[in-house]
């Protein structure tokens, strides 16, 4: 038994720990909270030159050619400081699908510049509110052009490429879009956490590529985000644990009755239970990272589970870190915010908690039949 | 990372999987013999062949093996059909490993290979009608008199004293100290004039407990473990060793809710069908595999030899209430039918009920699910201990409650 991240796997998590907080303070965060930029361009520029970006590209198309487990680790060391910086929206979307589905000329054109980072890629399914399906898609391709609007959009406003859930001759496919080319209009939109930029896209015939078979997309749509789910639930992974940290440390220093809060214990069973979840969920990332970087059949099941307790984790523990922290966690001033306004993001940007309970059971039900 | 054994392991997998094969005890062999009878049979059996409790230097009785050899063992015989050990899981896991640590050489050479063979049965005599959660509030005395102690009180929640053969115990030998610092901490034969074992009836109808009385019984300080007063230091040693073998099962989990909601109808249509119910039920899976690979970590490190990390403590502070919560539902499953006991007219749900009565007992046994939460937040996150008003107070100017 050996369901362990390997002696260079953790050295790969020490240096991203130490770089990231050396650089992704919440300094970094705030400025990118107030202030008018997208993202943190000095800090994706640092990573990309770390060969993040690149991490489990090919080396065919100039990537590293690494493994998912290190991907792993990186996601929760980025999800830990709550990293300004649009790396889901383009590794574990845009290259996975392009990796996925690609021509043998979309992945030259494409993957080399994903992974040196000099472009920037996005996912573009959702539409409008409640739960996105393939019945329910409404943008258009017909004639090699794209039709309609994508609301929100992850890194849309940045983004240089986006892959594309469309609908061409009534069945729902995936396409390319070259989002710098004409017939595409972009504007960044508010969100509850303006730390991840996101976008309204209108497309009104814009030049869209089939990526993969056609009639393929949801079924693209539904691999992409198994995949993606176990990296989203290592970012909220890191979080929820920064969450329990900072909760611990103000407890600690914060004396009410003339004792360290800390030692009352409706505050220690509450972080208590916050480690509990923190754990269910990191032992549930393990499997889905071993899931994931070996292609095993387990993935759909190892993917929803990791999802839903990481959703629930960090749920919890950004909620209660606020509470912890009593009204000084309720000002602008404190980083409570961060956590608090991440999990809820990432709770929803590749399908909510009720969407992953059903596909977890689904897939438990398709495995047992199988 | 992968699921696979070392070389070695893999070896040794294959030696205990021979062994078992060719020496499972077969219904004949058994035929004769009571549950007890049953157990004692098969721990001889596994004793005479070096199996038996793995961990222990082989002078006392065990196999000098690794922890991880000692998980592989157990993986192993859970594959096999065997009569039930856990008449000795107190002693093995909680007794034994006490006595290691704080008996003479002589003493353990003595007691311990009986205790590994299982032809003795160990007990535990900790809690008090007023010790439970606050274990060192413990009031039995015992009293000097020349090179030995008279014990006068009474214990409770003892598991299986009524066919115990030894026990360990704890008691005050001071009352005028403060309450940690009074408590020594002894064995004795259960056999010693003036112990009388009486059961407790549950409120699952079953006996798994007994009060046990002390009037005047006679105890050598020769079988004192550590100093006078160092009492709750050596109780310490039992208590860690108890979080490790109080498992937090029940017999029923998301693959018999799953099925059960696959059975019965709800709304016309199969239960499993209904959004509510899926979602409890991935709740339930992601906590069941969550605890899973948090094992699968545990065993990693054991593995490496490294000591395991402390995400081990988690699994009966999720497992108790997660059985109570998914009886509590699998009843609700059945409708007006949950209610049946008798398996005459349905047998669907009687686990659920067992399981439903037993569960508030997993929730209390070894520490309660709000002690583990403390154990958790003072031992793993570091926060401090509660106020406690009873600190430095002489034992016997403490308020209680009578």
């Amino acid at each position: 038994m050996n369901f362990e991240f390997s002696d260079e796997q953790n050295l790969l998590r020490e240096q991203a720990r130490g770089f990231l907080g050396d650089n992704c303070g919440t300094k970094v965060v705030r400025n990118i909270l107030e202030g008018d930029n997208s993202y943190d361009q000095d800090l994706w520029r640092q990573i990309v030159e770390m060969g993040w970006t690149a991490a489990v590209i090919p080396e065919e198309y100039d990537g590293l050619g690494l493994g998912y487990l290190e991907l792993s680790v990186i996601a929760e060391e980025l999800g830990r400081v709550y990293a300004p910086v649009p790396f889901s929206s383009s590794v574990y979307l845009a290259s996975e699908a392009i990796l996925a589905a690609g021509s043998d000329a979309q992945k030259e054109a494409w993957l080399p510049k994903l992974a040196s980072g000099n472009t920037i890629g996005c996912f573009a399914l959702v539409e409008g509110p409640g739960q996105s399906s393939e019945a329910n898609i409404s943008a258009s391709v017909e004639g090699g052009t794209l039709t309609g609007t994508k609301l929100p959009v992850a890194d849309g406003d940045i983004a240089d490429v986006a892959v594309v859930i469309a609908k061409q001759n009534d069945s729902v496919s995936a396409f390319l879009v070259d989002l710098t080319a004409s017939g595409v209009s972009r504007q960044a939109v508010s969100t509850i956490d303006p730390t991840r930029s996101h976008a309204k896209i209108e497309f009104s015939g814009a030049a869209a590529e089939l990526l993969g078979e056609e009639d393929q997309g949801w079924a693209l749509v539904e691999k992409i985000y198994d995949r993606a789910a176990v990296l989203f639930a290592w970012e909220q992974v890191g979080g929820a644990d920064t969450s329990l940290d900072m909760a611990k440390e103000y407890s600690l220093g914060r004396f009410a009755f003339g004792r360290p809060i800390a030692s009352y214990q409706a505050i220690k069973h509450k972080l208590t239970n916050a480690y509990v979840k923190n754990t269910l969920a990191r032992g549930n990332c393990y499997y889905g990272s071993w899931a994931l970087s070996t292609n095993a059949p387990e993935l759909p099941v190892a993917a929803a589970a990791a999802r839903v307790s990481a959703i629930q984790a960090y749920h919890f523990a950004s909620k209660e870190n606020i509470q912890t922290h009593g009204g000084m966690g309720f000002t602008w001033e404190f980083d409570c915010q961060f956590p608090y306004r991440r999990s809820k993001l990432l709770a929803v940007n590749i399908g909510s908690e009720s969407a992953w309970q059903e596909k977890l059971i689904s897939a438990i039900e398709n495995e047992r039949a199988a | 990372m992968d699921f696979s054994d070392t070389k070695e392991e893999a070896a040794f997998r294959k030696e205990a999987n021979d062994w078992l094969g060719a020496n499972v005890p077969s219904e004949e062999e058994l035929e004769a013999l009571d549950d007890k009878g049953r157990a004692k049979f098969w721990q001889k059996k596994k004793f005479d062949a070096g199996w038996a409790c793995l961990r222990w230097p082989k002078e006392f009785g065990g196999r000098d093996a690794s922890a991880i050899e000692n998980v592989i063992w157990g993986q192993e015989e859970a594959q096999f059909t065997t009569p039930d050990s856990s008449m000795f899981q107190i002693g093995q896991g909680m007794c034994g490993p006490t006595m290691m640590a704080w008996a003479t050489e002589e003493q353990n050479k003595l007691y311990m290979p009986s205790l590994a063979s299982g032809e003795e049965v160990w007990c535990q005599l900790f809690s008090e009608p007023a010790g439970g959660s606050d274990l060192a509030a413990l009031r039995t005395r015992a009293e000097r008199d020349g090179d030995d102690w008279i014990i006068n009180g009474q214990k409770i929640w003892t598991s299986g004293a009524h066919f115990s053969d030894y026990a360990i115990i704890v008691l005050r030998t001071d009352p005028l100290v403060p309450k940690h610092q009074g408590l020594s901490y002894f064995f004795l034969s259960m056999k010693t004039p003036g112990i009388e074992v009486k059961p407790i009836k549950q409120i699952s109808g079953a006996s798994n407990f007994n009060e046990v009385y002390f009037t005047d019984v006679r105890v050598s300080d020769a079988q004192r473990l550590g100093a006078v007063g160092q009492g709750w230091q050596v109780a310490l040693t039992t208590l860690m060793n108890e979080r490790a073998s109080i498992g937090a099962g029940g017999g029923i989990g998301f693959d018999a809710v799953f099925a059960l909601a696959q059975k019965v109808n709800m709304d016309d249509r199969p239960a499993i069908e209904d959004a509510g119910v899926r979602r409890k039920l991935a709740d339930w899976y992601v906590q069941e595999a969550g605890l899973k690979y948090t094992g699968y970590r545990t065993l990693s490190a054991l593995s490496r030899g490294d000591l395991p990390g402390p995400e081990n403590s988690i699994g009966k502070l999720v497992g108790a209430p997660k059985t109570q919560d998914m009886a509590s539902f699998a009843i609700d499953l059945l409708e007006g039918m949950g209610v049946i006991a008798d398996s005459e007219l349905s047998d669907l749900a009687n686990k659920f009920q067992h399981a439903y009565m037993n569960s508030p007992g997993l929730r209390i046994a070894g520490g309660t699910d709000e002690v583990m939460a403390n154990i958790i937040a003072e031992r793993v996150l570091g926060m401090p201990q509660d106020v406690r008003v009873d600190k430095g107070i002489p034992f016997n100017e403490v308020p209680t409650s009578d």
